[in-house]
């Protein structure tokens, strides 16, 4: 096994890309990424590429080998899809090829565009991303399914909408200063109190935008960096991955996501660390309510614990343990497909000191990211470290 | 390859359509392993434990609500459905993912809350008249 380092990352900026194809945007970040890396493109020996609904927004499936060409290298390309862990899944591949020696150097990340359909189909394109014979004939929504997830949240361990607004104004605080993010605005609790209902007891801002945007990385082992003589600090010292029942209603706790459990175990372990040596997060917060789930997924809190977190304090960027730094999905964008990747991105830079948020985590060493499909049927959590 | 456009209805499903004839007909059932755990067809293993020796046992006749959501912005199938309230309802052997409507559909989303006593049935979208699982609620408070 070898260490694997993030030698270079790259991001389109979140947002309405209305005259863009999806090639472009993947385009965009692959050259960022390389920009960054410092590695030649004709090293990579896989792309590891993540989408969702491509074949909905743009009548485009077979990406891959669309993509590989759009990033100028030939290798092996594969399409991974996990719904909105798609990428998360791209890169734990890229992660674990690289770690047994298969390959030096993967490229990895995703690519999604949404805002050119119509916010209906929108809605129904990532409500097949539910069961379609239980849930979404039975009229779950996306935000309707994470909506049925705060009310048994709030029925088991308390905690109110005015906990979740927190979470929304901190996440869109963060995402001010962030040059990629989709909001750069701050939101107040009572704006966030006070926005229209999506589906009770989630408004309009406890929901994440919908978004276009890629990401990319360049994975390589500690040996080519080092031969290479590269700048690459941060290595992806862990990574775990979890599935739970696809429906909701299938699951033992409905307030709880043990596929997230699960992945946090399996990359602690796969890294040696712990939840308390973790110093900064970058979370799944497609919904404030999902921020909290994943709070305690990791470990970070005990379940009923992570719905204070933003109000008392201990995650916004001045807290003990800064959360979505980056503005989250929730004030950064979730362009689906490429979320997972675009999370490992900010994380990377903000523990390499040159990231707009860097500032609130000088000091920091362990960072963790987590990425979900679906209701958290499928989950995947890295770790990185700064390793010199 | 066909065009899974956004506007395709979704493709048969026989054994899913069968459950729901039974459901209408106040025969709603699970399938249940020898070691307790229930699912809803179709089915060839346990989801829970993958054994293959499955059984119909009956849904309980009255469920208790479990979680729900009143549901503003709904996809293209629910359009004129809206806004409703989508709920989890434990029904003995398994859950079950429906639309909570009270008795009187023009009143708007039913009152509701945890804990509730619902019962099953099949109702149709008001969107496209496709079938859904429907609860009303049931005798008491």
């Amino acid at each position: 096994m070898t260490d694997v380092r993030v030698a270079g990352v790259g991001l389109t900026p979140f947002g309405s890309h209305p005259e863009r194809t999806g090639r472009d945007l993947f385009a965009e970040a692959a050259l960022r990424a390389f920009e960054d890396a410092a590695v030649d493109r004709a090293d990579v020996e896989e792309l590891n590429y993540g989408n969702f609904m491509g074949a909905l927004a743009e009548h485009q499936g077979h990406q891959a080998p669309l993509m590989a060409e759009a990033a100028g290298v030939r290798c092996p390309a594969t399409r991974y899809e996990s719904a909105c862990a798609s990428a998360g899944v791209a890169v734990r591949e890229a992660v674990r090829t690289v770690a047994a020696g298969d390959a030096d150097v993967v490229l990895a990340g995703g690519m999604e565009r949404m805002t050119n359909l119509p916010t209906d189909e929108v809605t129904e394109g990532l409500a097949i991303a539910a069961d379609d014979l239980f849930e979404a004939r039975a009229g779950v929504t996306f935000p309707g399914a994470y909506a049925l997830m705060a009310t048994a949240y709030f029925d088991a361990y308390g905690g109110t909408r005015a906990d979740l607004a927190h979470v929304a104004s901190k996440n869109h605080a963060n995402a001010v200063p962030n040059e990629y993010a989709q909001y750069r605005k701050e939101v107040s609790v009572d704006e966030a109190l006070d926005a229209p209902p999506v589906a009770e007891p989630l408004h309009l801002y406890d929901a994440c935008p919908i978004t276009d945007g890629a990401s990319a990385l360049v994975l390589v082992s500690e040996e080519y960096a080092a031969e290479h003589d590269l700048d690459a600090p941060v290595a992806v010292t862990g990574t775990g991955q979890g599935t739970d029942r696809m429906a909701l209603g299938d699951r033992e706790h409905l307030a709880r996501t043990p596929a997230a459990d699960a992945a946090a175990d399996a990359a602690y372990a796969d890294a040696g660390v712990e939840p308390g040596d973790v110093d900064v997060a970058e979370v799944h917060d497609c919904f404030t309510i999902a921020e909290v789930l994943a709070l305690e997924s990791l470990g970070l809190f005990e379940p009923g614990e992570g719905i204070a977190a933003a109000r008392e304090g201990v995650t916004t960027a001045d807290g003990d343990l800064p959360v979505n730094l980056s503005g989250g999905l929730k004030a950064k964008g979730h362009p689906v497909g490429a979320t997972g990747g675009s999370q490992i991105a900010e994380l990377t830079r903000l523990l390499r000191g040159d990231h707009p948020n860097s500032g609130h985590v000088s000091d920091a060493e362990v960072g963790v990211t987590h990425n979900a499909g679906g209701t958290v049927a499928s989950a995947v959590v890295h770790v990185l470290e700064v390793a010199e | 390859m066909s065009d899974d456009g956004a506007d395709a209805a979704p493709p048969p499903d026989r054994a899913h359509a069968e459950w729901l004839d039974a459901l209408a007909a106040g025969e709603g059932f699970a399938l249940v392993c020898p070691r307790g755990h229930g699912s809803l067809p179709p089915r060839r293993v346990c989801p829970e434990c993958g054994s293959s020796d499955l059984s119909r046992e009956a849904l309980d006749e009255t469920g208790t609500v479990e979680t729900y959501s009143v549901v503003h912005v709904p996809s293209p199938r629910f359009a004129d459905d809206a806004p409703y309230v989508s709920a989890v309802v434990d029904f003995g052997p398994t859950r079950l993912t429906g639309v909570l409507r009270g008795g009187d559909e023009t009143d708007g989303p039913p009152a509701v809350d945890t804990g509730d006593a619902v019962a099953a049935d099949v109702g149709e979208r008001a969107t496209d008249g496709e079938r859904l699982v429907v609860f009303r609620p049931a005798g008491g408070d």
